[in-house]
């Protein structure tokens, strides 16, 4: 069973890292967490983006949470803020999703277009497919 | 919501939109006695006694976003469903508690579900120290974020490593102290 010795451990591993990252400039995810993204399932999007950037090995991002975006039938909403960018907003969305953005949006850099907000004639909307039509 | 420790998720957020700095979760289980308690207190700025008398109306809230709050009126009717009730003591600058009780073999309890995630969530705002102490059937486990830091010799506990680990010794810990029940 783990013991809190364990987290001795991780300080070693992880004093470096944290070292590194006060030198860069960080990436930012931050989930909504009110109710509304929590009974859409905002829990297990904020946990697929920690284990994502954790297997990538991702040392330049902080993930957060924040309260009620605002926009709650689109919840769960995933905001990433990248230094020097326009913030992307990312909406409905699930754990496989969220892991998608970390890897090519977070990662490699490519907006994941068909997940992010859209406004057509003054409606917010997040289906891609109706834009293209 | 489809599991208590998503309720407890909802809660912990008004405190941490309270500026709390402490938070303490107690849940304790009994399945002889048949309760099942959760009790949520924080340091925050607390609510005013005008307020409080309907706290658990949708209708009151203190949001700005818009004039409907669920928070506590969804848990408060949870409770209810399942023969508890959910009471609401707050004190102006002193913080908040939340006590929820309710049978633990209703039918229409739900489980607790992911409390290692919503706790796991809740660390991930640096600036928030939590104490989880978790009761089954006289069994105890408890975790102090304050411990953690100090283990650690730093504040920053919030990065994915850590977070994760936390998640998994708390699961690990809850299956021994139940016996397998979670």
């Amino acid at each position: 069973m783990k013991t809190l010795q364990e987290l001795e451990e991780i300080r070693k591993r992880t004093l470096d890292r944290v070292n590194q990252r006060k030198d860069r400039t960080t990436t930012r995810i931050v989930v909504g967490m009110a109710t509304c993204g929590i009974a859409a399932g905002a829990r297990p999007v904020l946990l697929a983006i920690m284990e994502e950037v954790e297997k990538l090995g991702l040392t330049d991002v902080v993930v957060a949470q924040t309260g009620c975006i605002g926009l709650c039938k689109m919840e769960p909403i995933v905001e990433v803020i990248k230094p020097g960018e326009e913030k992307v907003t990312y909406v409905k969305m699930d754990a496989e999703k969220a892991r998608r953005i970390v890897r090519e949006h977070v990662k490699d850099g490519k907006v994941v277009e068909e997940y992010t907000m859209h406004v057509i004639q003054g409606k917010i909307l997040n289906d891609y497919k109706v834009e293209k039509e | 919501m489809r599991e208590l420790s998503l309720h407890i998720m909802d809660i912990i957020e008004n405190s941490i939109n309270a500026d709390a700095t402490l938070i303490e979760l107690y849940i304790e289980e009994d399945t002889s006695k048949n309760i099942f308690i959760i009790k949520i207190k924080d340091n925050g700025r607390g609510i005013d006694e005008e307020m409080l008398k309907n706290i658990t109306d949708p209708f009151v809230t203190s949001r700005t976003t818009r004039r409907v709050g669920l928070g506590l009126s969804l848990f408060e009717s949870t409770c209810l469903r399942c023969n508890g009730n959910l009471k609401v003591y707050s004190k102006v600058n002193v913080g908040t508690e939340v006590v929820a009780t309710m049978e633990h073999d209703n039918i229409d309890r739900p489980p607790l579900g992911k409390i290692e995630e919503t706790v796991v969530s809740v660390l991930l705002n640096p600036k928030i120290d939590l104490v989880y102490e978790h009761i089954y059937n006289g069994k105890k486990f408890i975790l102090d974020s304050r411990e953690i830091k100090k283990i650690l010799g730093s504040d920053e506990i919030n990065s994915p490593e850590v977070l994760l680990w936390i998640k998994d010794f708390i699961k690990e810990n809850l299956n021994e102290i139940s016996g397998g029940a979670f």
